[in-house]
C-alpha cells in the first residue's frame, strides 16, 4: 500500500469492510481499488468510461470507476467482483458465466457482471432487451456477447445467491 | 528463412523431462510453448495431455511460455497451436506413458503388451498388483530422449479430449487477479510511454521544468525519440506522461498519403508481383465474363485489455513478463535490442486481455525493460487505449480483382484473381531486423525488419485463401506484394483471408445472380470435397429450417459465405440473415463448422461465435483513419466496435469428425461472415456493396 502521510485519509467501505486510504481525493476509483486495495478485479480499459471494464457497484449503482473520483466514493458502500463471491463460493452471475463459459479471454467479464448484478438487483427479470440496454456501454471484443446474454438469463432465473 | 530454422518443437526438445514432470505431491506439471490467449488453448492442451498420459485430469498442471523451463513452440498464431502444439504435446506425453509403462511391465514380471495404464495407474493382466507413475519414478530416466516408437492413444479410447471440459483459467479471471496488469513485485513501478505523435515524427526538445512542477514524483527517461516516465502511484505515471506530451515539441513528417477510398492510393504504391495459381489456358470461349472489385481497410485489433508487461533486471538477468504470441522470438529480439546475451533474458508468459493476432505485446515488453533498467527498479508498463488504437500494428488494407467465365448451366470455366496488400506479417523476429517498437525511437535506432510474405506453404498473407478451393478449369491468381506499408501493418486474425475471401464469396454470390442459378447449388457444382460440401449443406440447412423471421415490416435477406482456413484448416459455412432500416443488422446467423476430431467442443463453439461476432463488426463498422500527417482513429468514439445491442442470434453446428486430424478454429470465420453479410444485403436490397465496411453511407452511395 503506498499512501502519503500528508494526505488526509478518506473513509470508505469496500465490499463490506470499512477503509481508509490516504490518497489524494482526485484519484481516480479505479487505481485506488487495484493498487492501494490490492483488488485487482477490476479493470483498465480505456480511463475514459468508454467500455466498462472497469464498473464497480458504488450504493448498489453501476459505475466506471475509471471515471468516478475518490472523493465521490467517500463515505459511500463500494463493491467489486472480489465483493460479491468466489471460486469456491461464487455469486450465481460468476457461477451462471462459468457454467454458460460466457467468456474468451475474460477481460471484460468483472465489469459486465457487476453491472448486470445492479441490474438485477432492480430488475430481477430483465428481458433481452434490458440487458442488453444495461450493457450498453460495455465492450466485448472476443464476441462472448451471445453466451454473455445467456450466463444473465439464467443467472435472473436463480434464487439469489 | 529469415533467420529462423522451423525446427519441430519435438525435434527441438527431444527429452521427457522438456515436456512432463512428476511432482512429489503425486500432480504432474506439463510443459509447452502455446500460449493462453483466451482462446481455450491451455485447457486443450491440458485434456490431450491427460488422454495421451492416462492420468486425471485435475492432476495436471500446465506450464507455458517460460523461456527458462518450457518448449520453443516459436509462436502461437495461425490456428496451428492444437495441430502443431497439440500434436508435439500428444507425441511427448505418449513417449513418456511408454517408458514408465515399459517399467512397469519390468517391475511386474509382465510381457509390455499386457500392461495398461488407467487413470494414473498400471496393471497387468492377471493380476491385481497397481503401480503408480510415482512408484515408478525412480525406475525412468525422463531426461532420456524420445523413442520415436510410442504409439499414440487411439482417438476412440479418449477420456477427456472430445468433452466440453470448463476453461480452467477462467474461475480466477472472473474473481480477481489473473492479468498480467494485475502482476505486484515488491518495489514495482508504474511506467508510461509517450509515443510519438506519428510514425515519423523526431524529438526536438522537451521542458523539463514544466514537467518537474507539474509531476515532481516521476522519473523521466528519454533515450532519442523515446520518452518514457516512472512513478510509484500509476495514476502519478499517467499524469506525468500527459505533462511530457504537453512539455515535448517534435518534428512531424507529412507523409501519409491523402486518404481515400483503398484503392487510391493502395494501388499507386510500389509492388513485387507474384503468379500463385496457374491453371489452364484462357481460351476465347462461350458464356459471359464478368469482373468486379473488392476492398478492405486497415483494421484495429482493439482489444479491451491494452498491452502490459512487467520487467525486472536482478543481479543482471532480466525478466519479463508477458502476453506475447512467440516468448522466445521475444527473448531474442530483446537481447538484441538492449544489447544483452540471450542467456541473461527470461520471458514469462503471464495471460493479457484477447489476442488477435501481432499487437502491442512484444513493444510493451521492451518498453518495460527500458524503463526497469533506466530506473533500478521494476517497471510494469500498460499502453493507453490511445496508444493501443493507433501504434499497435493493423489489419492491412486489400484491394481485389476478380474475374470469371461462367456458362448459362452455371459452370464457371474462368476464374482470375488478383489481389493488392500490404503486408500481413511483420512480427518481431520475422525478417532481419528488431521488429520492437522503441527500438526505432531510441537514439542509435535499430532498423524495421525488412519485410517478406510468408510463403504458401506457411498460409501466406496477403494471399491467404486468395487461391479458391473451388474447382475451375482455368485459374490465375496473382498476389501484388505492397512492400511498403503506409501504416504500421502486421497479422490480424485471419491475415489475408478475410479480404480474399470476402471477395471471392461475393463474387460467387454475384455470379449466381447474374446467371439465375441458387448461390448454394452454384457453390456445389464446384466443390469436389465432401467435407466442404457438407458444412455448406449444413449451413444453408439450418438457415431453411429455421422460423420465419418476424413480420416487421423491415427489408430483410440471407446471404452465404464460405471458405476452407487456408485451404489446409478449418472448413466453414455461415448463413446470414440481416434487416435493413435505418442502419444494416445482422439479425441471426447459422454456421457449420468441420475441425476434424474435436478437443473440445464447447470451446470450439466459442471460438466460432467470437469469430462471427468480430467479423461482423469489422465488416459494419471499422476502418482505421488517418490524416497526412498520423492515424486519427485513437478512441472508442472514432473506432466504433460492436455493441451489446446489435449482436445476433447465433447457430453453430460442428462436424465431428474423429478419423480427422484436428484442425485450429481461431480464424476460419471471418472471410466467410463478411460475405455472406455482403451477400444478405443485396438479398435484402438488390445493392451491392463491395468496399468494406459496409457503412450506411457506403450502402446508400450504392443505392444511388
Amino acid at each position: 500500500m503506498r499512501s502519503g502521510s500528508d494526505v488526509d485519509p478518506v473513509a470508505l467501505t469496500v465490499n463490506g469492510a470499512s477503509r481508509q486510504v490516504r490518497v489524494a481525493p482526485g484519484t481516480p476509483l479505479l487505481y485506488v481499488l487495484r493498487n492501494d486495495l490490492g483488488l485487482k478485479g477490476t479493470r483498465f480499459g480505456c480511463g475514459t468510461g468508454h467500455c466498462g471494464a472497469c464498473t464497480v457497484q458504488l450504493d448498489g449503482k453501476a459505475v466506471q470507476s475509471c471515471d468516478t473520483p475518490l472523493w465521490a466514493a467517500a463515505g459511500r458502500v463500494v463493491t467489486t467482483i472480489e465483493g460479491i463471491g468466489s471460486p469456491e463460493q461464487p455469486h450465481s452471475l460468476q457461477r451462471a458465466f462459468l457454467e454458460q463459459q460466457a467468456a474468451q479471454c475474460g477481460y471484460c467479464i468483472n465489469g459486465i457482471i457487476m453491472s448486470c448484478k445492479a441490474l438485477l438487483e432492480a430488475n430481477p427479470a430483465p428481458t433481452d432487451r434490458d440487458v442488453r440496454r444495461a450493457l450498453e456501454r460495455h465492450l466485448c471484443r472476443c464476441g462472448a456477447h451471445v453466451r454473455i446474454l445467456r450466463a444473465v438469463q439464467r443467472a435472473a432465473a436463480q434464487p439469489a445467491s | 528463412m529469415s533467420g529462423i530454422a522451423f525446427v519441430s518443437s519435438v525435434e527441438l526438445h527431444p527429452r521427457l523431462c522438456d515436456w512432463v514432470r512428476l511432482n512429489p505431491d503425486r500432480t504432474l506439471s506439463i510443459f509447452n510453448g502455446k500460449v493462453e490467449l483466451g482462446q481455450g488453448i491451455g485447457t486443450a492442451i491440458a485434456q490431450i495431455a491427460a488422454d495421451e498420459l492416462e492420468v486425471p485430469f485435475d492432476r495436471l498442471i500446465l506450464v507455458s511460455g517460460d523461456t527458462s523451463r518450457c518448449p520453443n513452440e516459436w509462436w502461437t498464431s495461425a490456428s496451428i497451436s492444437i495441430e502443431a502444439g497439440g500434436r508435439a504435446m500428444r507425441t511427448a506425453c505418449a513417449e513418456v506413458r511408454e517408458a514408465f509403462r515399459a517399467a512397469a511391465a519390468r517391475r511386474l514380471d509382465a510381457a509390455i503388451d499386457d500392461v495398461e495404464v488407467r487413470l494414473g495407474w498400471f496393471s497387468a493382466t492377471g493380476s491385481s498388483a497397481k503401480l503408480s507413475y510415482w512408484d515408478l519414478v525412480a525406475e525412468v530416466d525422463l531426461a532420456q530422449r524420445f523413442s520415436g516408437t510410442a504409439s499414440l492413444k487411439p482417438p476412440g479410447a479418449y477420456r477427456v479430449v472430445g468433452r466440453s471440459v470448463p476453461r480452467r483459467d477462467l474461475p480466477a479471471k472472473l474473481a480477481g487477479a489473473a492479468y498480467v496488469h494485475d502482476l505486484d513485485l515488491p518495489g514495482l513501478l508504474h511506467g508510461r510511454v509517450l509515443r510519438p505523435p506519428s510514425y515519423g515524427a523526431r524529438l526536438v526538445s522537451i521542458d523539463r521544468a514544466m514537467v518537474q512542477s507539474v509531476a515532481p514524483l516521476a522519473a523521466m527517461v528519454v533515450d532519442g525519440s523515446f520518452v518514457g516516465v516512472c512513478a510509484e502511484r500509476e495514476e502519478a505515471a499517467i499524469k506525468a506522461v500527459e505533462a511530457v506530451r504537453n512539455a515535448a515539441h517534435w518534428t512531424e513528417p507529412v507523409d501519409l498519403p491523402e486518404p481515400g477510398e483503398v484503392r487510391s492510393w493502395l494501388l499507386e504504391l510500389p509492388r513485387d508481383s507474384d503468379r500463385i495459381s496457374a491453371k489452364g489456358t484462357f481460351p476465347e470461349g462461350d458464356g459471359r465474363c464478368l469482373a468486379a472489385a473488392y476492398s478492405k481497410p486497415y483494421i484495429a485489433h482493439a482489444s479491451i485489455g491494452p498491452a502490459c508487461a512487467v520487467a525486472r533486471l536482478k543481479n543482471g538477468h532480466l525478466t519479463v513478463w508477458s502476453h506475447t504470441q512467440g516468448n522466445f522470438v521475444l527473448k531474442s529480439q530483446l537481447a538484441r535490442a538492449l544489447g544483452m546475451a540471450e542467456v541473461d533474458i527470461t520471458v514469462i508468459h503471464h495471460d493479457g486481455a484477447g489476442c488477435y493476432g501481432h499487437n502491442g505485446a512484444d513493444d510493451v515488453a521492451l518498453d518495460a525493460a527500458l524503463l526497469s533498467i533506466a530506473v533500478g527498479h521494476p517497471v510494469q508498463v500498460v499502453w493507453s487505449r490511445e496508444d493501443e488504437l493507433a501504434w499497435a500494428p493493423f489489419g492491412s488494407a486489400m484491394a481485389i480483382d476478380l474475374k470469371a467465365r461462367v456458362m448459362a448451366d452455371g459452370r464457371i470455366t474462368e476464374w482470375v484473381h488478383e489481389v493488392y496488400s500490404t503486408p500481413h506479417l511483420t512480427r518481431p523476429g520475422w525478417g532481419e531486423g528488431v521488429g520492437l517498437l522503441a527500438a526505432w525511437h531510441l537514439a542509435t535506432p535499430f532498423e524495421p525488419p525488412v519485410v517478406a510474405n510468408p510463403p504458401l506453404a506457411l498460409g501466406g498473407g496477403g494471399d491467404r485463401n486468395a487461391i479458391p478451393l473451388y474447382e475451375f478449369a482455368t485459374q490465375s491468381v496473382v498476389h501484388h506484394f505492397v512492400k511498403a506499408a503506409p501504416l504500421r501493418v502486421s497479422a490480424l486474425r485471419s491475415l489475408g483471408a478475410y479480404g480474399n475471401v470476402f471477395a471471392i464469396e461475393s463474387f460467387v454470390d454475384e455470379i449466381s445472380h447474374t446467371v439465375g442459378i441458387d448461390a448454394v447449388e452454384l457453390r456445389l457444382m464446384h466443390l469436389a470435397d465432401e467435407r466442404a460440401r457438407a458444412v455448406v449443406r449444413a449451413a444453408a440447412g439450418a438457415a431453411t429450417g429455421a422460423a420465419a423471421p418476424p413480420s416487421d415490416g423491415l427489408a430483410r435477406g440471407r446471404g452465404m459465405g464460405f471458405a476452407r482456413y487456408k485451404n489446409s484448416g478449418a472448413y466453414f459455412a455461415v448463413v446470414v440473415e440481416v434487416s435493413v432500416e435505418k442502419a444494416l443488422r445482422v439479425e441471426r446467423a447459422w454456421a457449420a463448422v468441420d475441425a476434424g476430431l474435436i478437443v473440445n467442443p464447447d470451446g470450439l463453439s466459442n471460438q466460432i461465435e467470437g469469430g462471427i461476432v468480430q467479423a461482423i463488426s469489422w465488416t459494419l463498422f471499422e476502418e482505421v483513419r488517418w490524416d497526412r500527417e498520423r492515424v486519427l482513429t485513437r478512441s472508442w468514439d472514432d473506432y466504433p466496435i460492436l455493441r451489446f445491442a446489435d449482436v445476433p442470434a447465433i447457430e453453430v453446428e460442428l462436424i465431428g469428425r474423429p478419423d480427422q486430424p484436428s484442425l485450429g478454429v481461431g480464424e476460419c470465420a471471418a472471410g466467410p461472415t463478411a460475405a455472406a453479410i455482403a451477400n444478405a444485403l443485396f438479398d435484402a436490397l438488390g445493392v451491392r456493396v463491395r468496399d468494406l465496411p459496409l457503412t450506411p453511407e457506403r450502402i446508400a452511395r450504392s443505392i444511388q
